[in-house]
């Protein structure tokens, strides 16, 4: 050891040294441990997350015949920012070329997706769809250069595919999910698909399955270089669940088929379970024009088409029943102990007042006759004296109280409201005018029996539904109940089950009547084939947009239905003439699983009675 | 020469040469998580950094072996010849270069590449140490200072200007430190902290508010000056006033000199570096991204850091020069504050060790080349860990035996074992 008099000075330099390592210490605490904002950073820079997009549930039809599956697509990704990363500049004429498509074009895009007003989750660190739904085909040549390009990725998602086409209202489409949809539901994320109306709508939580995930390593020139911690963060998709629908396809592309060239639309129910048979609503269009990359002009099309295809007249056109509103109104009448089945009024043909008599027949009628023949002075005098069974009352009272009795009645049909408990997204409620409306039209005293007359042959402020025709027709095939009309094919659907405020007993006259219209009224010109019978009511409604409505509400066989149908043709004339064959081939296809009357299916299935209707199959 | 052997390994000081594998190990390590792909599969495959690495640690080792087995005798005059010699290669260098990312600091030998930079840091240590060991030598006034400065400043503007290689130019500036020990002036020591503050100061507040706050201290010197003088008159100095006056001018005009300096003298890129440490700037994609990377990296290290070969951020080239210069971002990203802070200490002991050591010598050629090294050690971890940590600008220098690289690790080994061979010999002498 030296022995000299600069010897403290080594603590200087000691000192030195601890003072560095103490404040390097001191800043990587606030480096590491105080400042969490570096972690948050480094996994954006370096990790990408990518979604794997589940293949969709499948949709079979109630025989297991596949409807809708998946078709795979490809979507073409860019990160702007790594794009202009490399070393040499992007080359877009090789990324054109790939993609075929014109420089123009490829600036057009790029300018779309960086503008933020069309674009407002543009960022550019995250990917960006440049084109979508392109197939394998499409896809190819990328796939080839995509090496040479960075900053760009494909994707691969499913687009649906359709076996039939047909039932497009029913099943419904798929779009891409609005910012609403983000923000109500953490799942989805923008860019996402998610059912936008019908069954992919209401069932899209079991359809979609769940995104999986893959954590991806980045490197400072945007190529992805594997999978973050060996895949250990990585998920897989789930594929959704597939669906079995109660429709029976064949009798759906039926009902389409004879509906051609008109509005209207026609439903079956299984009465004694509930399940929808067939939903056909014309205008319609083939499903597989809303999917890939024709969908956005397609969809303005049926959009801006007068005819409205994208209303499901089946179930949201709303319209006054007409004569077949005389089945519920019998039974309203019988329970509520306003005529009994034998009770006769007179009728006076087309003389008769208030209501003239659109038939020729005997007078007077009892209950059997007056369904047979559509008596409109029978419902008339009946609805009156089941009204005014107590008499008017101070203040109206009685007459109001017995009105109310009859609205509770009627709804117990559910005819004036939705099926709350039902699969079918898209309704309307109909309507069965309560005391409070015609309080509010005439005053409390103002409004007698005669005021509301043409409630009693379904005219008035009554509406309906074809759903709830079908269903009112179904209640009345099972004497007293209905299970709510589903699509899904599920047993949980059959706990549903409704009694209605008629007594069973006083269904079998009102059925018997029914089938009588099918032998010897205005129905009989359609009976079924090989003896089957049925029964049902024909009606025709007067409107403000021209021609009769023709609708027809029927079941078969009479003594055991199995199905129950109702048919509306808007403009169309006689129910009899357009309605009842559509309804009573249905049936026949239904029960027998062929068609004889092959002339009748041609000559509806052929007749264009709106000229503004497209076929779009 | 068995015994001499033995007596090296028995003398040898075992602490320091534990506390190099030490460093070398997790520095392997650390190369090998910088340099990581995914497509490697054999952390030994020579091909790729961390092989190479291997290799040069064994070459390390086996150069330290050879040196322990040497004379002392032999290595001290050997000093005069090696540094005439590096002075000649540095001045050749420029000539024989290939050009490195427009630095001329490396020339090819076969295989591979050497930067003779960093075995001229040894060659000056001796050659200093050769001087100012000398019987007789002092140092009592500047004019003893003279010829070790030529020494130290000659490599130093080779490599600045010719190599233009300004932070292997700026290592030679850690000798100063032995001057102190050996009686240069402290007040050195404490104008360059008073030129650091003031040049920080002014680029960042601006000359006038730099100039302002140096008067302002002038003030209260002068202040406590004449408070010693009313309290105890005769402890007062008139000189004392007219000194702090003298060099609160100087201040000031090193304050308004500093900006046009940093503006005139300084290359753009120099410029940018300084700035964006202080603040001046924000750049983070252009000179600022090196060390936004870099802080991002360790940043995301946290506490535990994400485990060895799990780091991203230093895996996917976010960050240059990972394995060189900027090595100590691997070792936060994946071993976090511990493996970081645990490195920063092994780093304190191995310079506490070296002082010691330095220290103990009984001869001053020993004890000045000791302190060279005890310098060489504590700037090149203050500026490349303060660099890679914001603290410092981008000055391009290798963290001692944790930076990948040939020439540094062997300049390093070179260092390290000529002083433990000097230090073995302490005790041979003895006997």
């Amino acid at each position: 050891m030296i022995n000299d008099e600069l010897y403290k000075r080594h603590h200087v330099v000691q000192a030195i040294a601890i003072l560095v390592v103490v404040i390097f210490v001191a800043r990587l605490f606030a480096l590491q441990i105080i400042d969490k904002s570096f972690r948050d950073k480094s996994d954006n820079i370096s990790l990408v997350k990518q979604t794997i997009y589940p293949p969709r549930g499948l949709i079979y039809d109630r025989n297991g015949e596949l409807l809708v599956y998946n078709q795979p697509i490809f979507e073409v990704m860019l990160v702007v920012r790594d794009m202009n990363k490399g070393e040499a500049p992007f080359d877009t004429l090789a990324f054109c070329r790939a993609m075929r498509i014109e420089r123009e074009q490829f600036d057009r895009r790029m300018g779309e997706i960086r503008d933020k007003s069309k674009n407002p989750g543009y960022s550019q660190y995250r990917p960006q769809v440049f084109m979508t739904q392109l197939n394998s085909v499409d896809i190819a040549p990328l796939q080839q250069e995509i090496y040479k390009l960075p900053g760009v990725s494909i994707r691969k998602r499913t687009l649906r595919d359709y076996t039939y086409a047909a039932a497009a209202q029913v099943l419904g489409n798929i779009g891409e999910v609005s910012q609403k949809d983000i923000d109500n539901d953490s799942y989805y994320q923008s860019g996402d698909f998610s059912g936008r109306d019908g069954l992919e709508r209401t069932y899209e939580k079991v359809l979609r399955g769940e995104k999986g995930m893959e954590v991806l390593m980045r490197d400072n020139r945007g190529c992805i270089q594997g999978h973050y911690e060996n895949g250990a963060l990585d998920r897989d998709p789930i594929a959704g669940d597939n669906i079995t629908i109660t429709l029976d396809i064949q009798l759906q592309l039926l009902a389409e088929e004879l509906l051609q060239g008109k509005i209207g639309s026609a439903v079956a129910i299984e009465p004694s379970t509930g399940e929808i048979l067939a939903l056909a609503s014309n205008p319609t269009w083939n499903p597989s024009l809303l999917i890939g990359r024709q969908r956005s002009a397609n969809y303005r099309e049926l959009l801006n088409d007068k005819t409205k295809p994208l209303m499901n007249c089946a179930t949201q056109a709303q319209y006054s029943p007409g004569s077949t509103f005389k089945t519920v109104q019998s039974l309203v009448c019988l329970q509520e102990g306003g005529i009994t089945p034998n009770t006769m009024y007179p009728c006076s043909g087309p003389g008769s007042s208030p209501i003239k008599c659109t038939h020729h027949h005997g007078s007077p009628v009892t209950l059997l006759g007056a369904i047979e023949q559509s008596c409109n002075p029978y419902y008339w005098q009946a609805f009156r004296d089941m009204l005014e069974k107590n008499g008017y009352g101070k203040d109206n009272e009685n007459f109001r109280a017995r009105y109310q009795l009859w609205v509770d009645d009627m709804r117990s049909f559910n005819l004036g409201r939705k099926f709350e408990d039902s699969d079918i997204s898209e309704q309307s409620r109909g309507s069965v005018p309560t005391t409070d409306l015609y309080d509010k039209l005439y005053g409390k005293t103002g409004w007698r029996a005669m005021t509301i007359r043409s409630n009693s042959i379904g005219q008035g402020e009554v509406l309906v539904t074809p759903l709830q025709l079908c269903n009112m027709v179904a209640t009345i095939a099972n004497e007293g109940y209905y299970i709510t009309p589903h699509l899904c094919k599920e047993d949980s659907f059959l706990e549903h089950k409704h009694m209605t405020a008629v007594e069973e007993r006083y269904f079998p006259v009102v059925k018997a009547g029914m089938g009588r219209v099918m032998t010897n009224g205005t129905g009989r010109h359609y009976a079924l084939p090989d003896g089957i019978t049925s029964g049902g009511k024909t009606g025709t409604v007067q409107n403000s947009r021209g021609r009769d409505h023709a609708i027809f509400i029927g079941f078969a066989p009479l003594d055991d239905p199995k199905i129950a149908v109702a048919v509306v043709v808007e403009n169309a004339g006689f129910g009899a003439t357009w309605a009842a064959p559509i309804a009573t081939l249905m049936m026949e296809q239904y029960l027998t699983g062929k068609i004889t009357r092959t002339d009748l299916r041609y000559r509806i299935g052929t007749t264009v009675l709106n000229a503004n209707v497209k076929s779009r199959k | 020469m068995a015994s001499r052997q033995n007596s090296v390994f028995r003398y040898v000081d075992w602490t320091t040469i534990g506390l190099l594998l030490i460093l070398l190990l997790f520095g392997w390590m650390n190369v090998l998580g910088a340099s990581w792909s995914f497509d490697q599969t054999n952390w030994f495959d020579f091909t790729y950094r961390s092989g190479k690495q291997l290799v040069w640690i064994g070459t390390a080792l086996l150069i330290g072996f050879v040196i322990l087995m040497t004379d002392w005798k032999l290595l001290q005059a050997s000093a005069w010849i090696l540094y005439g010699v590096m002075l000649l290669i540095l001045l050749a260098t420029p000539v024989l270069a290939h050009d490195i990312k427009g630095s001329l600091s490396w020339i090819t030998l076969g295989p591979v590449s050497i930067q003779p930079a960093e075995f001229s840091k040894y060659t000056t240590a001796m050659a200093l140490a050769a001087y100012m060991g000398r019987y007789g030598y002092k140092v009592r006034s500047w004019r003893d200072l003279l010829v070790p400065f030529v020494l130290m400043g000659a490599p130093m503007a080779i490599i600045m200007v010719l190599q233009k290689e300004t932070g292997s130019a700026l290592v030679y500036a850690s000798f100063v430190l032995m001057f102190y020990r050996k009686g240069m002036t402290g007040n050195i020591l404490l104008a360059g902290v008073a030129a650091v503050f003031l040049f920080v100061l002014a680029l960042k507040a601006g000359a006038t508010a730099a100039i302002i706050t140096v008067l302002a201290i002038t003030l209260l010197v002068i202040a406590y000056l004449f408070y010693i003088r009313w309290k105890d008159s005769r402890r007062f100095r008139w000189s004392h006033i007219w000194i702090t006056l003298l060099l609160s001018a100087i201040s000031c005009g090193f304050c308004a000199g500093c900006d046009w300096a940093f503006n005139h003298v300084l290359q753009d890129h120099q410029q940018r570096r300084i700035a964006v440490v202080l603040g001046i700037m924000d750049d983070p994609q252009g000179a600022g991204y090196n060390v936004n990377q870099s802080k991002i990296a360790i940043g995301s290290g946290a506490f535990l850091g994400k485990g060895f070969l799990k780091g991203t951020q230093t895996k996917m080239n976010f960050v240059p020069e990972q394995a060189t210069d900027f090595i100590f971002c691997t070792v936060g990203e994946e071993w976090g504050f511990v493996g970081s802070t645990a490195v920063l200490i092994v780093y304190l002991i191995l310079i506490l060790r070296l002082i010691t050591i330095a220290e103990r010598q009984r001869d001053e050629f020993s004890m000045i080349y000791g302190y060279c090294v005890v310098g060489i050690f504590i700037f090149h971890l203050t500026i490349n860990v303060g660099m890679v940590l914001g603290l410092m600008p981008v000055i391009g220098i290798p963290l001692p035996f944790l930076s990948y690289g040939g020439s540094s690790l062997w300049g390093f080994s070179i260092l390290l074992f000529t002083l433990l061979r000097l230090d073995a010999a302490r005790v041979e002498q003895l006997r």
